[in-house]
């Protein structure tokens, strides 16, 4: 673990939130636009520690907030409650398994877009609700399920291309050197 | 399971988001666009990306082809002037008779194109921002049109872009009437998640007599919007309220699915 995976790790996060403003595909198929944010962050959890976990959630709830009309900030709570237990258990996730990232990702996509609107609604706002935010709400779950065995891959490329490698330790020890001849 | 360093950073969170929640209006608009400004490099390159095609069309475009264009605009072009002959002559006519009468007189509308650079990524708001910011001289609550009709309004401004909150979101309310013999006034409100081009017009009488087809304008209460800017059709009506008042659906003139470049009407 080292600074490029978090520097990577926002990038992205960064990317994403790009992504959803500026291109309007799953919205036109779809009717509704998918959140890549959750699924990164099951990524984060999973992958790196608590500090790029909060930094995650406050970054790009931050992003994504500015470009929306949500609360400013409203967005970074469910993406922490979403990834800090995640990150405090995952000794206990199998992470390596494409369904377990899956299924983790859609949980997360269906947590994070619940609490946001939770908070919105505690906060006196009023975002549009019908029985079409249903629909919505499933595809941002298939959405974001589907991307997060995805964004695994393409974060395991990543840092196969540009990190730094952990050096192996050779089987070579001074102290258990044969020395032969005489002394 | 916890250590220091989650105690640590559970509490930097939720006192970020504390903090950010409690912040006055102002200044969390302000916040928005200066976070928001973070993206614009990235809204350039792939606006220049989306005209990369476009010009490498033009530039294979037949010369003969583009004269013919050119004859039909400078057409086009003239039977505008004409009729803006027409219609200068009509406002001349109507501000006279508005002095007759003792009303204000009423103002040509001033309009500046816009580009929209963005849409709202949540699925429960519907908010698009715009190319125009204070340095062009947006200020908040200026009505925003396409040729087709009514879009929505400024909502907040920074110096290069402003927010523009759509007629279907929650948070843009439009005093509308209906062009029937009744002259009916409605309120025109947000349909639903999934329905992208209809709105609901409601408050209406109870015995409004709608039919489908029927224009819907602004109607110029409420002091934001000026009078007569069109805003759709009437699709189909119901009694609300056991029968207390009637309730419309809308169909919107102007496509909100696919706003590339809008009118920003200035006072």
């Amino acid at each position: 673990m080292n600074v490029f995976n978090t520097i990577l790790i926002l990038a992205a996060a960064f990317l994403a939130v790009f992504a959803e403003a500026a291109f309007q595909l799953p919205r036109h198929l779809f009717g509704a636009q998918v959140d890549l944010l959750p699924a990164l962050m099951i990524c984060a959890a999973l992958n790196t520690n608590v500090v790029t976990v909060s930094l995650l959630a406050v970054s790009g709830g931050l992003w994504f907030d500015s470009l929306s009309a949500n609360s400013l900030g409203v967005s970074i709570l469910p993406l922490f409650a979403v990834g800090f237990p995640i990150c405090l258990r995952r000794d206990l996730i199998l992470r390596e398994l494409p369904f377990a990232q899956l299924v983790l990702g859609a949980a997360a996509s269906a947590a994070v877009p619940a609490l946001c609107v939770l908070l919105l609604l505690s906060g006196g706002q009023a975002p549009l609700l019908g029985w079409g935010s249903l629909w919505q709400w499933l595809v941002m779950i298939a959405g974001g399920a589907a991307a997060t065995p995805v964004i695994f891959v393409l974060f395991d490329r990543c840092q196969h291309a540009l990190g730094y490698q952990p050096q192996t330790e050779t089987s070579f020890r001074p102290d258990r050197e044969i020395r032969r001849g005489k002394k | 399971m916890f250590k220091q360093k989650h105690y640590l950073a559970l509490g930097a969170v939720t006192l970020v988001t504390v903090l950010l929640l409690s912040l006055p209006s102002r200044a969390v608009s302000h916040l928005k666009l200066g976070i928001g400004g973070l993206f614009l490099p990235l809204f350039g390159a792939v606006n220049a990306a989306r005209q990369l095609p476009e010009r490498a069309a033009d530039a294979v475009l037949p010369r003969g082809e583009l004269l013919k264009e050119i004859e039909n605009l400078r057409r086009e072009n003239q039977e505008f002037k004409v009729r803006r002959q027409q219609t200068d002559a009509i406002a001349r006519e109507n501000d006279q008779l508005r002095a007759l009468v003792g009303w204000q007189r009423q103002q040509p509308w001033k309009l500046k194109l816009a580009s929209v650079v963005l849409r709202d990524p949540a699925n429960w708001w519907r908010t698009v921002q715009i190319d125009l910011g204070k340095r062009d001289g947006v200020t908040t609550n200026l009505p925003v049109l396409t040729a087709d009709g009514l879009v929505g309004r400024v909502s907040s401004v920074g110096y290069t872009r402003s927010q523009v909150v759509l007629i279907e979101d929650p948070a843009c309310r439009v005093s509308a009437r209906v062009l029937n013999p009744a002259n009916d006034l409605g309120v025109i409100s947000p349909g639903g998640p999934m329905e992208n081009s209809l709105v609901n017009l409601s408050y209406l009488f109870g015995n409004a007599n709608l039919k489908p087809g029927q224009q819907v304008v602004t109607s110029g209460e409420g002091g934001i919007f000026p009078a007569g800017i069109p805003i759709g059709l009437i699709a189909d009506s119901r009694q609300a309220e056991f029968g207390l008042n009637t309730e419309a659906r809308v169909k919107l003139s102007a496509n909100l699915g696919a706003l590339d470049q809008v009118w920003v009407l200035f006072p």
